[in-house]
């Protein structure tokens, strides 16, 4: 049998391996390189020990930042783990016209975060859509501060990440339903089990596992929030700068004369471990629910 | 994060992991569904819909409206009453926005090319060569997976730096071009296929690239348009990127251009509306135009996140 030469295979794997090494691997080892330096954005740097590091722990804006990350992430989780599910035993059966609505609830996450940031910071403005209704409908007397405040700031990008988001979960579990036994459905209906109650009792534990692998994709995008928040807030960060994202800093001090990519790259080694925690924590839980 | 698998063949999918409507011959008793289910299922069907897509409505309704007529009307109307065309012309003379559409496509097209050919190559060998070191290429790439892009952003741009490509479109596509989590995709798919349907061509004399090109690539073109309307999607809407690495208002892509706008002239915001439109449009007709192989791809239980 005739087999191929040795190198064949390496030929086919090089373009996609080269661009592993040098766009992953060796950017991943030298953002703890650089965090050690004093590097900007056009060049130079030099080494300054732990300086950065010092810099952290006094950053209160970083402090800000982390607090935003950690509410972010607590309202993100339940709605963005229930909601979709229930959109997508929604849109599970195939009634005349399904097609359409699932396209059109998926439309939101095909649009980019800055078209839809920049929709909702219209909707949401003093003058806009829901200040008016509001008003009409004399629920308010004066419009909400949605862009300006620093907690309603921060409360309208959540609403808007979850909005975006519903549709991209909603596709995961509508996989996930597809893999749920029929017989289970048919069986409890047989036995008398209504909606609510197969819901909770079989297509709950059905799309477990995804549930668990969808909660951390949320924790982690929400960590990782920078669009939504960066143009709601208009590039500024909400009232002095308490509206920031950790990805927000990373960005802020990349650029400029005044940029610092050693600070950032110190940044980006806090949002490293800040994202693996929730990974780990929800990947024991699932071991632990896999066990029982 | 999407994991496709395509079918090993369409015959061979399991009828349960189908659609609804496919089940629904099987057991037609369970599934008939009640006129009064039905009017409560459309009628959350359109309030959904109203949600999701409402705002887009809102906005272009509100890049139509004229110039004399009153957005900030304490009455929403969503019908413009004086409706024009005039803002999408008012867009091209303040910012150049054709020049940033055409930025935005040319990156997507770089990295939708170097997507498809890169880990299609790579999958496939991963996936149905024997070579040495092959378990642990596979480890490499599957350990980037954890890392969030975000993380490497600032060394990824001193790396784009040094290679004397910031600023420059080429260097907002580069790193993107073959993206780990697609080989990974493309490695899947290769897998599905039957080991024997090798074997004989080998058999047969077919050397490694004719085995690509007519048993390979025949079978997983599920999973690569899956590849490419994912990577259309991701470099035509990427900000946090092509934000850090251009500075030339000349070379911005349509997020940045936007947000420039935005930035520039809040004060309008027919303006900012018909932005947005033409950043949004054209990603809603791709869409649109392939979401029956995405939707396919889901229903064949592919989708994994």
């Amino acid at each position: 049998m005739r087999y191929q030469r040795w190198f064949t295979p390496w030929v086919l794997v090089v373009p996609a391996l080269a661009w592993l090494l040098v766009f992953n691997l060796w950017p991943s080892i030298n953002t703890v390189i650089l965090s050690f330096t004093n590097a900007k954005p056009l060049g130079g740097g030099t080494f300054v020990g732990l300086r950065n590091f010092e810099t952290l722990l006094h950053d209160e804006q970083l402090r800000w930042a982390l607090l935003n990350s950690v509410i972010y992430m607590v309202v993100c989780l339940p709605f963005l783990t229930v909601l979709p599910l229930l959109l997508a035993v929604l849109v599970e059966k195939k009634l005349p016209g399904i097609t359409f609505f699932r396209t059109a609830f998926y439309t939101p996450v095909v649009a980019s975060a800055v078209v839809v940031a920049l929709i909702w910071q219209w909707i949401l403005d003093d003058r806009g859509l829901v200040n008016g209704l509001a008003e009409k409908l004399g629920v308010i007397s004066g419009p909400l501060p949605f862009l300006s405040d620093q907690w309603l700031l921060l409360l309208s990008a959540i609403s808007l990440t979850i909005w975006k988001g519903l549709g991209y979960y909603m596709i995961i579990y509508l996989a996930a339903l597809g893999n749920v036994g029929r017989e289970l459905h048919e069986a409890a209906a047989v036995d008398g089990a209504g909606p609510f109650r197969r819901f909770v009792h079989i297509t709950i534990p059905g799309v477990r596992g995804t549930m668990i692998l969808i909660s951390i994709l949320i924790s982690v995008s929400a960590l990782r929030v920078f669009s939504e928040l960066f143009i709601l807030s208009g590039g500024k960060g909400g009232p002095g700068g308490r509206d920031n994202s950790v990805v927000m800093l990373i960005q802020q001090y990349s650029q400029g004369f005044e940029g610092n990519l050693g600070y950032a790259s110190a940044l980006s080694i806090v949002l490293f471990f800040v994202t693996v925690v929730p990974m780990l924590v929800l990947a024991r839980l699932n071991r632990r629910g896999a066990e029982a | 994060m999407t994991v496709v698998t395509d079918p090993p063949r369409p015959a061979v999918v399991p009828s349960d992991s189908g659609t609804p409507g496919r089940r629904r011959r099987g057991s037609f008793g369970f599934n008939t569904i009640s006129p009064r289910e039905k009017v409560v299922r459309y009628a959350l069907l359109v309030l959904v819909l109203i949600i999701t897509i409402g705002p887009f409505l809102w906005q272009l309704s509100t890049s139509l409206k004229g110039s004399g007529e009153d957005i900030y009307t304490r009455i929403p109307r969503l019908l413009p009453s004086q409706p024009t065309l005039e803002h999408y012309g008012a867009v091209t003379d303040t910012i150049p926005v054709w020049d940033y559409a055409r930025n935005s496509l040319v990156v997507a097209a770089l990295v939708v090319s170097g997507n498809i050919i890169g880990s299609s190559l790579a999958g496939f060998a991963l996936s149905r060569l024997q070579f040495r070191g092959r378990r642990v290429v596979l480890g490499l790439f599957l350990a980037t997976l954890v890392l969030p892009g975000e993380v490497t952003i600032i060394s990824q741009y001193v790396t784009v730096r040094e290679f004397g490509l910031a600023n420059t479109l080429f260097g907002v596509a580069l790193p993107g071009m073959i993206g780990a989590l697609n080989v990974l995709l493309m490695y899947n798919a290769f897998r599905s296929l039957p080991i024997e349907v090798d074997q004989a061509a080998i058999v047969d004399g077919a050397n490694v690239w004719q085995r690509f090109v007519y048993i390979g690539l025949p079978s997983v073109r599920g999973t690569m348009s899956v590849v490419a309307i994912f990577a259309f999607i991701g470099a035509w809407d990427d900000f946090l990127w092509p934000l850090i690495v251009l500075t030339d208002p000349d070379k911005y892509t349509l997020t940045v251009g936007l947000q420039y706008l935005s930035g520039t002239f809040s004060n309008n915001p027919r303006l900012i509306a018909a932005g947005t439109m033409i950043a949004f449009i054209p990603i809603v007709i791709v869409f649109a135009t392939l979401q029956r192989f995405f939707f396919k791809g889901v229903e064949e239980g592919a989708v994994k996140g």
